[in-house]
């Protein structure tokens, strides 16, 4: 029986079945789901890693020690995981290993847009792409025999089309590595990477993609589909599945591997079709490797771009170019108003960056939900680049300021962002002499990416009791001298502390108390008043209140006048189902027009 | 079993239950036999963005996503967001719209204005095929404003031919607990009579 299954629960699926018995992952769109689904499973040990890179390396020691084991993430946890995974490549596994990197073209939900088959050659590894649901649980099962079979760490490649779209899958039945476990002495140089042993392993490296070469030309999920043979297309993925879906007429040349390429295929099936197409997302990875065989290419990124996800109607207009007709616009709704993510009613971050915008304060913000701060009209934050690096770059430019920016700049950062890799840059602050405040929102829950527990949270994946680290007491021990708490809800208190210690030619850090994450369940925090609303006769319409950006609130025009006789433009209503009764409005209204509701 | 690949549109905003509705229609069209395909933008959805499912069924679906104008059902939760799609929609797509308005920042902070009259826009492009659905209101009546799109998906289903009441009905018990499943099957039910 087929059941429908999403993209990232078929690799959870597909690991199962391969006999996986470790997985470690830290959660980031569309990657997520992944671990969350293998948790489900008994038979496997899985976690949250405190970031990517742990999670590759609890994933390796646990393929070293003999079992089959998975680390999974996004595109960009791949970064931080490299430099375990670049020599991993080189030290092999002895029980299978699988590292699923999942890209997210467009940028829906992250920081940039990068190619991940890059990684594949760059660290000489195999990576299978998958297309649809199906693909994801055969080729996440089959990358754990390809790994064994060639001492080699393997990468399945995930986007979001894939990753989070549902189709049938036909599931199997979990089957046990025959890979002893245990730890072996004897092989310091094939595990010790020190110079020496890396000359080796380079050879062994080389060897092993040849043989891959080799493999992948029979591998049967690199697959040609010869109907027309005027035009072939060579694809993967998701694009396999839009050119299909638009040019069903075509011949393909399906790739399963992705990396290395099938040399031999390739060359078949340039003597099988007239004009070769190739159709990929983001970089012209194939055309690239391909023109450098020595083949001309009709076409590629010539025509499809480079930028983006792709669609079918986007393969459709690029290869049809002036012969595609457009469809007539029934509507013209490019100017309809958008509806960009917003912080959620009663969010503690909303609170903190309005005071941090009161303060007049240049924020060095990080990766997760308070990204939002940067959006109108809060436009709180004003720099973030990746996880964690908020506290190096508000570091940095105190360096270049000097005494001029003490008082004018701060770093924001969430709990789980700052386990992940706000550590060493906060080390830093402290070691050289450093004056940034460093200010963690301890929403109490990775809360972006759909509330993952973390090392502060108190509680693993599986929902276990934990050990939960104490925030204070770790900076405390990092050097920091001037620890501080606030509760974000308090605007006139956190407004003195943030200036106090923003103030101060001294690294300080504030850590927010008692502002859990709206949606997350165990840690709610309890609010005095059910909802806030209007006295209409004092509101004067000054519109302070909506600079908070909470969709709770919402302006209603119409002239009028107050109880005192000034007159207004309209007046701002409170949504009494979306208001959680935080209060933040009532503390910005100068007019005291806004008051607690009744239960 | 025809070979064609239907499309169906769902559009909305976080927190109104597309993912439920779909959920539903890829139980419903599985049973009946098709191939199916369901793709959703997950991740910044739930705070407060549009929410769009792009599902597709037929003997063969390739492209998880929906070809520009080749919508054959679009299913909206939010009028706003059923006027982003009308392009997306084939000329003689049907049209299902929750008669909800869910302002977005830019209308509450006072920057812009709601479209108005967006059923009438349908109208005058898909004639009888628009069918402007009280979701809120009908759910609101069985004591809970949640089930709209449940009471949705009960009015598209009058869409479907083909697809009989009981194959609905087994998507409610399969996939709904048993504390909610009463009132979503008077949901659907209610939605049924609305079209």
């Amino acid at each position: 029986m087929k059941k429908v299954l999403q993209g990232n629960e078929a690799i959870a699926r597909g690991a199962w079945e391969a006999g996986v018995t470790v997985a470690a992952a830290y959660p980031g769109t569309p990657s997520s789901e992944i671990l969350a689904e293998i948790a489900k499973y008994p038979e496997i040990d899985a976690e949250w890693s405190p970031n990517e890179k742990v999670a590759v390396e609890v994933a390796a020691g646990a393929a070293f020690a003999g079992t089959r084991a998975m680390a999974c993430m996004k595109h960009v946890g791949m970064n931080v995981a490299s430099d375990a995974f670049m020599t991993l490549s080189y030290a092999g596994v002895k029980g299978g290993l699988v590292v699923v990197v999942a890209d997210d073209p467009f940028a829906h939900s992250s920081q940039n847009e990068q190619d991940s088959r890059n990684w594949a050659r760059f660290a000489k590894v195999p990576m299978l792409e998958p297309g649809d649901a199906q693909e994801c649980k055969d080729f996440t099962k089959v990358a754990f025999d390809i790994s064994e079979q060639f001492d080699t760490p393997v990468l399945v490649k995930g986007t979001t089309r894939i990753s989070h779209a549902d189709s049938l899958v036909e599931e199997g039945e979990r089957k046990a590595s025959s890979m002893p476990l245990g730890l072996d002495r004897s092989e310091i140089p094939k595990h010790v990477m020190v110079p020496v042993n890396v000359r080796v392993a380079r050879r062994v490296v080389e060897k092993r993609m040849r043989d891959l070469e080799a493999y992948a030309d029979t591998f049967p999920a690199n697959r040609m589909e010869i109907n027309d043979p005027a035009v072939g297309v060579i694809a993967a993925g998701a694009a396999y599945m839009y050119a299909k879906e638009v040019f069903p007429q075509y011949s393909y040349l399906k790739l399963g591997m992705v990396w290395p390429l099938p040399k031999k295929l390739i060359a078949d099936f340039f003597k099988k079709v007239k004009k070769v197409i190739v159709v990929e997302e983001l970089d012209p990875f194939f055309e690239t490797e391909i023109k450098a065989l020595g083949y001309k290419i009709f076409h590629g990124k010539d025509l499809i771009p480079n930028i983006y996800e792709l669609s079918p109607e986007i393969v459709e207009r690029s290869l049809l170019g002036a012969k595609y007709k457009a469809p007539k616009i029934r509507a013209d709704v490019d100017d309809i108003p958008k509806r960009p993510a917003n912080m959620c009613p009663g969010c503690s971050h909303r609170a903190l960056f309005y005071t941090l915008k009161k303060l007049g304060l240049y924020v060095f913000g990080d990766i997760g939900c308070y990204s939002l701060a940067a959006a109108p009209p809060l436009q709180a934050m004003h720099m973030n680049l990746c996880m964690g690096a908020g506290i190096g770059l508000a570091y940095g430019a105190g360096k270049a300021l000097g005494a001029e920016a003490v008082g004018k700049v701060c770093a924001v950062i969430g709990d789980s962002t700052f386990l992940h890799a706000g550590i060493p840059p906060l080390m830093d602050t402290v070691y050289n002499k450093g004056y940034a405040t460093t200010i963690i929102l301890d929403n109490r829950i990775t809360g972006m990416t759909g509330l993952q527990e973390h090392p502060g949270t108190g509680f693993t994946i599986k929902g276990e009791p934990a050990n939960m680290i104490d925030y204070g007491q770790l900076v405390k021990a990092l050097g920091v001298k001037h620890v501080s708490t606030v509760d974000p809800y308090n605007l006139k208190e956190t407004f003195e502390t943030v200036k106090t210690e923003t103030e101060r030619d001294e690294a300080s850090v504030i850590i927010t108390e008692n502002g859990p994450c709206m949606l997350h369940r165990r840690e709610k925090r309890r609010f005095p008043h059910p909802y806030y609303s209007i006295e209409v006769e004092k509101c004067t319409g000054c519109k302070t209140c909506l600079q908070l950006g909470c969709p709770a609130i919402s302006w209603v025009g119409g002239e009028g006048v107050t109880k005192k006789g000034k007159k207004r433009k309209g007046i701002v209503s409170i949504n009494r189902l979306q208001c959680p009764g935080c209060g933040v409005c009532a503390q910005v209204c100068k007019f005291e027009s806004i008051v607690p509701g009744k239960a | 079993m025809n070979n064609k690949v239907t499309n169906i549109l769902l559009s909305g905003v976080g927190g109104q239950g597309a993912i439920l509705a779909s959920n539903i229609l890829a139980h419903v069209f599985v049973q009946a036999g098709y191939d199916v395909k369901k793709s959703e933008v997950h991740g910044m959805a739930q705070r407060g963005g549009d929410v769009t499912t792009h599902f597709r069924y037929g003997a063969q679906v390739y492209s998880p996503l929906i070809k520009f104008r080749e919508v054959d059902f679009l299913l909206a939760f939010e009028l706003l967001e059923a006027l982003r799609y009308i392009n997306y929609c084939k000329d003689k797509a049907a049209i299902v719209i929750n008669d909800q308005k869910i302002l977005p920042p830019a209308v509450t902070l006072g920057f812009a204005e709601y479209p108005t009259d967006i059923p009438a826009t349908f109208k005058k492009h898909f004639k009888d095929r628009v069918h402007v659905v009280k979701g809120q209101e009908i759910a609101l009546g069985l004591g809970n404003a949640q089930a709209a799109n449940v009471v949705l998906v009960g009015a598209f289903s009058k869409l479907i031919p083909e697809i009989g009441d009981q194959m609905w009905l087994n998507a409610l018990t399969d996939l709904l607990p048993k504390k909610i499943r009463d009132l979503n099957v008077k949901a659907f039910q209610k939605g049924r009579e609305a079209l």
